[in-house]
């Protein structure tokens, strides 16, 4: 897909992402607009993950370790034709599958994820697997930044380096925010990118919000021989919504009414510029 | 009446304790927020300590506070507290013996629609079978006010553990408060009901129900899982018809299995039923739905305690 067809797509996620959250009056709002275009470019250019090809082993893989953006996830399996839109509408009601949460009742969803810091070590567990087979699959794993505070992920994070994982692909949501504030005031991360360097690791930084760039740099891996891909993606928490934009409140709040139509205004303005452009 | 969140209450509590001594220490993973904790940050910032999303980490470090003469309350949402930090709680706060106040919030299915993950249904059990950790799950505003005021200069490890939804009133606040001594709310002799924590509520409301149709019922709130009150537990099924337990977890060695054991040790054989989660696949739904679904709905109660003791 060119780059024009998915920033269109972006809007049209955000826009899903938006409309579930409010229906279902629950939903992780600013994380899941930070990794939208993340997920968009992954799913509609570089993963070939889709119904048809699903259960099968023999494709590559995606895990979402920062679960609680599952809206994100929703917006582009459904997208792709993994369940109906009819069928997501049901997000948050009682008996339904689809919840607050990747599971794998919902089909398209790898892994069970909400708990924080356990996708990557699952990640390692699959790309070691694969390469022990000698299969050309990779695996693709989304982590938040302030997930990064979990000691277990830099104890996946040897094991990669260990094992030479170059067929793993990390990507962090460097959107610098976590529940409470600020990451730096919270737990400070930086220099980041020394850490993952010192750990033996390929580093690359991108405009996470950037189709552009996030095209380009999936198509740069491997990155280095023998090294596991690892990808910080600086993004806007809440990116795409002017008043959601950076604002910590955002985490997991729901949209009012009326702050649910200004936000798709501002998303239909997106759609004409670009048409336009 | 219907009071504030258990939760509330814990933060209020907690802050005008603190004011008044600096050795309280809280610690918080990303947690604050979630543990109406926001206030404390701001009027004592040199009391909270906070360590990100890391939740062994955090387990560690009031271990260490402890070690130094800190009156500690470590707080975070019970689903990662006591499954991702187990090993920290078993070795470095009951093992090493640091009287450690650990809160869990947002317990049992307090989180809802959020799923499995943020659910704790297993933390009882879990510690139950941790040795010198104590166990307390208090019922309302006041058994909360009374277990953190109790908390601060308690002597061993302590876990606590309450939801975010406002509570029914139900004790008078002249009651007395021990951790260790479960609550009789109500005396009757027909049915027994015992419950703890938020559940308490529930069994409250099912037995106003059965009262209107005669049945007299005991209700206890045995806000203590461990130390457990065993001479109130046998004092209040004398003579009784049937016991019903209740806990919003799972069935697997809770408030229930404790009550089971006890009966069969002591040779006590009378109508008995568990009332918590079963080994599926659990539902997903708000909170109430949650439980409802699981027969823990006044009205399920009702049909339950009939079918009991006919
Ligand atoms: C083990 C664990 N601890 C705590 C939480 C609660 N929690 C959910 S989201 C979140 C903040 C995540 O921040 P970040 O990783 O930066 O995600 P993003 O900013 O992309 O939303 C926290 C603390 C959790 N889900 N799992
Ligand atoms: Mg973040």
């Amino acid at each position: 897909m060119n780059i024009k067809d998915l920033q269109l797509k972006s809007i049209e996620y955000r826009k899903t992402i938006l409309e579930i959250i409010y229906n279902s009056g629950a939903g992780h709002t600013a994380g899941s607009l930070s990794c939208i275009d993340i997920l968009n470019v992954l799913y509609n250019n570089i993963l070939d993950i889709n119904p048809s090809n699903f259960n099968s082993i023999d494709r590559n893989h995606y895990i979402q370790s920062k679960g609680h953006s599952v809206e994100a996830l929703y917006a582009v399996l459904c997208d792709k034709g993994f369940f109906t839109r009819k069928e997501l509408n049901t997000l948050n009601n009682f008996n339904s599958h689809f919840i607050g949460h990747p599971t794998r009742k919902i089909q398209g969803i790898e892994h069970n994820t909400g708990a924080l810091g356990h996708g990557l070590s699952v990640a390692v567990g699959m790309a070691i697997g694969l390469k022990l087979d000698k299969k050309p699959y990779k695996i693709f794993t989304l982590l938040g930044d302030g997930e990064l505070s979990e000691g277990s992920i830099w104890e996946g994070l040897m094991s990669a380096s260990k094992y030479k994982l170059d067929n793993l692909i990390i990507i962090i949501d460097r959107n610098r925010l976590q529940i409470t504030g600020k990451t730096e005031d919270v737990n400070p991360l930086e220099p980041l990118r020394e850490k993952f360097l010192s750990f033996g690791h390929a580093v690359h930084e991108v405009n996470g919000n950037s189709i552009k760039d996030l095209q380009s740099i999936f198509k740069k891996i491997p990155f280095e021989d023998q090294k596991t891909n690892i990808i910080i993606a600086n993004t806007i928490k809440g990116n795409g919504i002017s008043f959601i934009e950076n604002k910590v409140i955002w985490h997991h709040k729901v949209p009012t009414k009326s702050e649910f139509q200004d936000a798709l205004k501002e998303l239909d303005k997106q759609t004409l510029s670009l048409k336009n452009d | 009446m219907i009071e504030k969140a258990n939760l509330e209450i814990f933060a209020e509590t907690l802050l005008s304790l603190a004011k008044k001594d600096k050795d309280i220490i809280v610690v918080t993973s990303d947690s604050r927020g979630s543990g109406k904790l926001t206030n404390f940050g701001k009027e004592l910032p040199d009391q909270i300590i906070e360590v990100g999303i890391a939740e062994q980490n955090l387990v560690g470090i009031c271990a260490g506070l402890s070690a130094v003469g800190k009156k500690v309350f470590g707080v975070s949402p019970s689903s990662f507290l006591t499954a991702r930090a187990l090993e920290q709680i078993k070795n470095d706060i009951a093992y090493s013996n640091h009287p450690v106040t650990l809160v869990g919030i947002s317990s049992g299915v307090s989180y809802g629609q959020l799923g499995s993950t943020h659910h704790s249904i297993h933390d009882i059990a879990v510690l139950r079978a941790i040795n010198n950790l104590n166990i307390v799950i208090p019922c309302d505003n006041f058994e909360t006010q009374k277990v953190i005021q109790s908390a601060v200069n308690y002597s061993k490890p302590l876990f606590i553990r309450f939801g975010k939804k406002p509570m029914l009133k139900i004790h008078s606040d002249n009651k007395s408060f021990k951790i260790g001594k479960g609550i009789r709310v109500k005396e009757g002799k027909d049915l027994v009901f015992i419950a703890t924590g938020e559940t308490v509520q529930r069994a409250y409301q099912a037995i106003e129900i059965l009262e209107k149709d005669n049945f007299k019922c005991t209700l206890i709130s045995m806000h203590t899982i461990k130390p457990f009150d065993e001479y109130l537990f046998l004092q209040s099924i004398k003579n009784t018809r049937g016991i019903i337990t209740l806990e919003e977890h799972s069935e697997s060695g809770g408030l229930g299995e404790k009550c089971a054991s006890i009966l069969v040790q002591k040779k006590i054989t009378t109508n008995f039923k568990i009332i918590g989660f079963p080994d599926e696949y659990m539902v997903n739904g708000s909170q109430s739905d949650v439980l409802d679904h699981y027969d823990m709905s006044p009205k399920r109660l009702v049909e339950i305690a009939k079918e009991l003791i006919s």
